[in-house]
């Protein structure tokens, strides 16, 4: 089936504004006839839900949380990219498009880039108005600071908690449009399947997490914004509860799967400390404007990093990135990290370390000022590891964070089944193969509050509101699938935890598709994964019942939907003979250890189609074509 | 991963369990053995679970998410203090290396009428939902903002906002309160707003509204005990409380005038 990106004709810059033009409306009277159910409550989708609630839908709005506020954006700290241009140090739109697609490693579709870059100044706007306390200067006006992969200063933040600014902006919204009832609220309610009907989505189940009943909701168009997929490696930075059971299930009733193997490994985390470990833990990337990375300079020197001079110091990235030094893209920092850990020179008990050292700019600025930019994630770092970074360098190593690829959407943000529309970190569109730094809040922030709110006119303005309800066969059908799984995962009663499996799971991905990834390795997994899944359906014990708060039904139910995801996202990156952005072949790489992509052979979005179980999952080729930003290798040197 | 040199403690649980909102609960022991310091406080849950799975039992329910002490999900009352011990900290960054071997910790929901509990330490907190619903916003439409620097705002008035915003609605200010007051939470959700030049036009309105959900929730009244702010994992200061009690008279009076 050929994929069809809708991208509008026209020159790139005009592309947008004349598709907005030709988009279908739906009268204002006749929105209110219209439901739509939004999944999920991060940036993507408070701020669709509140959006779509002023334009005068019926919103429904699900989240698997006590609140929407608690979703995982809250938890970005460093910032947002706008292209203002304030500091005057030569931004543009279009230079923040070519720097969002060159730093995706040019796997990404250039009319969505440039779309979002155009956006990026009205979500600024968006987020004073409601009351963001971004950082300003004394004069008033708002500060900027610099973010990887880029040369000018275009980030907005507030102190190390922008993410946590910008979603109770969107959290306000929501909560206005909730006063008013247009909008209504289902908090602790996890997605478990979508309702398909004649190729269109046409509702969800949900599990209500305190009571265990099986909810059916329909909907005149269904918005998933449920997040990425990090935690199929157990150990990421993600939110515990961050999950891929809504777009599995999705992807399961034929929404195309692309580009499961762009994952992006953060390179700044707090390092593993042990095996009980249940997280990681980032520290904002904004911390490499003032810290130098290095490591000592010979193998073996377990000297304190105070005692080891400068001269029996590597500041690698310095070295090697001249032009961008500390400052390179995500993926560049992390696979040097893990290349001087490989050669035994990482640092701390592990080995499995490099330091972020701010001795210098402490120095410079004095640790007052230092405090002011970073003082909560200092306090965090002091906190997690009882070491204070004011006195000693950190020690970092990169984890996994954010996974780029994700449901395949058209220009629309709609996936391949009409009706089903997938905004933020849970679709593919804008990152390509590695996400740049404060791009993931623009992102998320774009779909749903100025784009999202545009195209879905277009879809409903072309159906009839209400065709189905919940009483549907259909529904019933798939509330009875949902429930036998659920009892299925109860009875199987056998040793092992669904913790012990999900981090096997985990460990074995890291190791075999994790930083860096080779042919060999790829096909280990390939064959270990479907014996992990198998012992997990044989030997998993879930206790307690359907009929309460189980928090181990709820966690056995996605890690039995990682375990059929991990494969898809192996066999995309087996398939994918090339390295692009954080997806790394070892057999592909330059004689100086750079990535090399090709572009002859890969330069299109790798769509999956589920074919039923047990079944090899068909692919589909959107070629990428680049009329503006024209594919060059990526160099930061 | 090896480890050289990992410290562990054993310690003795008192953890509160209880099925549901309606089934009364009661205190169970556990034995927490081997536990290493370096352990985050939810860590250390997560391996007494592992535990009680294996031998067939159920877990002890906790909310919990980010783990990096910004979610707000996550929080108990650890020998009487919420969140633990340690100041400026959620339960999530509490690490056990802050606890003595052969402790006994006493671990309990957050207690409060209006946040009833869903199951041993997860309680329904969604009155603070309804009190952010009553006019913790500021009423803009998506699309009609104004270029961002045609409003100015002082650093100054802009750090207290930010210091008012960085609360985490955990609720444990709740939970410290003697009276069980929600004004910390009320008054850092209008302190936000109420500081900047955005939220003025509707600063009165949001002020009586926010303090009458409150009230309508059933959490005490604030009598300045302070404790709110000592439980406080992000130091949000009461000096919010004196800034709401001032907006609320002003409030009040002005719509005496009006009538």
């Amino acid at each position: 089936m050929p994929l069809n990106s809708k991208v509008p004709e026209g020159p790139l810059p005009e592309k947008w504004t004349r598709h907005r033009l030709h988009l279908k409306l739906v009268n204002p009277a006749n929105k209110r006839k219209f439901t739509i159910l939004v999944v999920g409550t991060g940036l993507a989708g408070s701020s669709a839900a509140a959006s779509l609630s002023e334009l005068g839908y019926q919103v429904k709005v699900f989240c698997i949380q006590d609140s929407p506020r608690r979703a995982h954006s809250i938890a970005a700290q460093g910032g947002i990219n706008a292209a203002k241009n304030y500091p005057n140090d030569g931004d543009s739109v279009e230079r923040l498009f070519y720097d969002t697609i060159k730093g995706g490693d040019f796997r990404s579709r250039e009319a969505n880039v440039y779309r979002l870059a155009e956006v990026s100044n009205s979500i600024i706007d968006q987020c004073v108005a409601q009351g963001v306390p971004f950082a300003r200067e004394y004069s008033g006006y708002l500060d900027n600071r610099s973010f990887g992969g880029a040369q000018v200063s275009r980030t907005f933040y507030a102190r190390g908690q922008t993410g946590q600014q910008l979603l109770l902006g969107a959290y306000h919204a929501l909560m206005k449009e909730a006063a008013k009832k247009t909008l209504e609220l289902f908090p602790r309610r996890e997605m478990l399947d979508l309702v398909v009907i004649d190729k269109a989505a046409r509702g969800i189940i949900v599990r209500n997490l305190m009571t265990g009943q099986l909810e059916s909701y329909a909907g005149d168009a269904v918005v998933l914004a449920t997040g990425g997929y990090g935690n199929v490696f157990y150990l990421s930075t993600n939110a515990k509860a961050c999950n891929v059971t809504a777009i599995w299930r999705a992807h399961k009733r034929g929404a195309f799967f692309a580009n499961p193997c762009f994952t992006q490994i953060h390179p700044t985390c707090i390092p593993v400390h042990g095996d009980y470990q249940s997280k990681l833990t980032l520290m904002s990337e904004s911390l490499r404007n003032d810290g130098r990375v290095w490591i000592p300079k010979n193998k073996g020197d377990h000297r304190p990093p105070a005692e080891i001079p400068e001269s029996d110091r590597d500041y690698f990235l310095e070295r090697k990135y001249p032009s961008f030094g500390n400052l390179v893209p995500r993926d560049i920092a992390s696979r040097n990290a893990k290349e001087q850990c490989d050669k035994g020179k990482g640092v701390g008990t592990t080995g499995l370390a490099v330091y972020l050292d701010f001795a210098d700019a402490i120095k410079r600025v004095g640790a007052s000022v230092m405090e002011e930019k970073y003082g909560n994630l200092f306090a965090m770092y002091e906190k997690i590891t009882g070491a204070d970074p004011y006195q000693v360098p950190m020690m970092i190593y990169p984890a996994v964070h954010y996974t780029m690829g994700g449901l395949w959407v058209d220009y629309n943000l709609m996936s391949n089944l009409s009706g089903l529309f997938v905004i933020g970190e849970a679709n593919f569109s804008d990152h390509g193969a590695n996400r740049l730094g404060a791009s993931a809040l623009m992102q998320g922030l774009a779909d749903g509050y100025f784009i999202l709110p545009c195209t879905i006119g277009d879809y409903l303005a072309g159906i009839s509101p209400g065709a189905f309800s919940p009483t549907h066969l259909e529904f019933k059908a798939c509330e009875n699938e949902a429930r036998e799984r659920l009892s299925k995962l109860l009875s199987i009663k056998g040793k092992r935890t669904v913790d012990e499996i999900h981090r096997q799971l985990g460990m074995l991905l890291w190791d075999k598709c994790g930083m860096t990834r080779h042919e060999r390795r790829l096909n280990e997994a390939l064959q270990k994964i479907p014996q992990i899944r198998e012992e997990f359906w044989n030997n998993v014990n879930v206790v307690g019942t359907n009929e309460e708060l189980n928090q181990s039904l709820e966690k056995a139910g996605r890690v039995a939907d990682y375990l059929e995801f991990a494969e898809i996202l192996v066999k995309d990156a087996l398939h994918r003979t090339e390295s692009a952005g954080g997806h790394f072949r070892e057999e592909c790489q330059t004689a100086e250890g750079e990535a090399r992509r090709d572009d002859e052979h890969f330069s299109y979005v790798a769509a999956w189609e589920y074919r039923g179980a047990g079944q090899a999952e068909e692919l589909h080729r959107e070629p990428l074509e680049f009329e503006f930003a024209k594919p060059s290798a990526r160099s930061y040197q | 991963m090896n480890k050289t040199m990992a410290t562990t403690i054993n310690l003795t649980l008192k953890v509160w369990r209880q099925k549901d909102r309606n089934t009364p609960g009661r205190f169970e022991i556990y034995c927490a053995d081997h536990i290493d310091t370096d352990m985050s406080f939810l860590e250390m849950l997560d391996v007494v679970n592992e535990k009680l799975i294996k031998e067939g039992k159920e877990p002890i329910a906790f909310d919990h998410d980010c783990r990096e002490g910004i979610c707000g999900l996550c929080g108990a009352m650890v020998n009487g203090q919420a969140h633990g011990p340690l100041r400026d900290t959620t339960l999530c960054q509490l690490h056990m290396r802050h606890f003595q071997n052969n402790a006994t910790l006493v671990i309990e929901p957050w207690r409060s009428r209006a946040f009833p509990v869903i199951k041993d330490l997860v309680v329904d907190r969604s009155a603070f939902d309804r009190i952010a619903m009553a006019g913790g916003f500021i009423s803009i439409k998506t699309g009609s903002a104004p270029e961002a620097h045609t409003l100015l705002v002082s650093k100054s008035k802009s750090d207290m906002a930010m210091d008012a915003a960085a609360c985490i609605a955990c609720a444990a200010c709740v939970a410290a309160c003697p009276n069980g007051s929600a004004m910390l939470y009320t008054a850092a959700k209008a302190g936000h707003l109420n500081l900047l030049p955005q939220g003025q036009p509707e600063k009165d309105q949001r002020t009586l509204s926010l303090v009458q959900q409150m009230d309508r929730e059933g959490f005490g009244h604030c009598s300045n005990i302070y404790e709110c702010e000592a439980a406080c994992p992000k130091g949000i200061s009461v000096t919010n409380i004196t800034r709401l009690n001032r907006d609320y008279f002003l409030a009040s009076r002005s719509r005496e005038q009006k009538v």
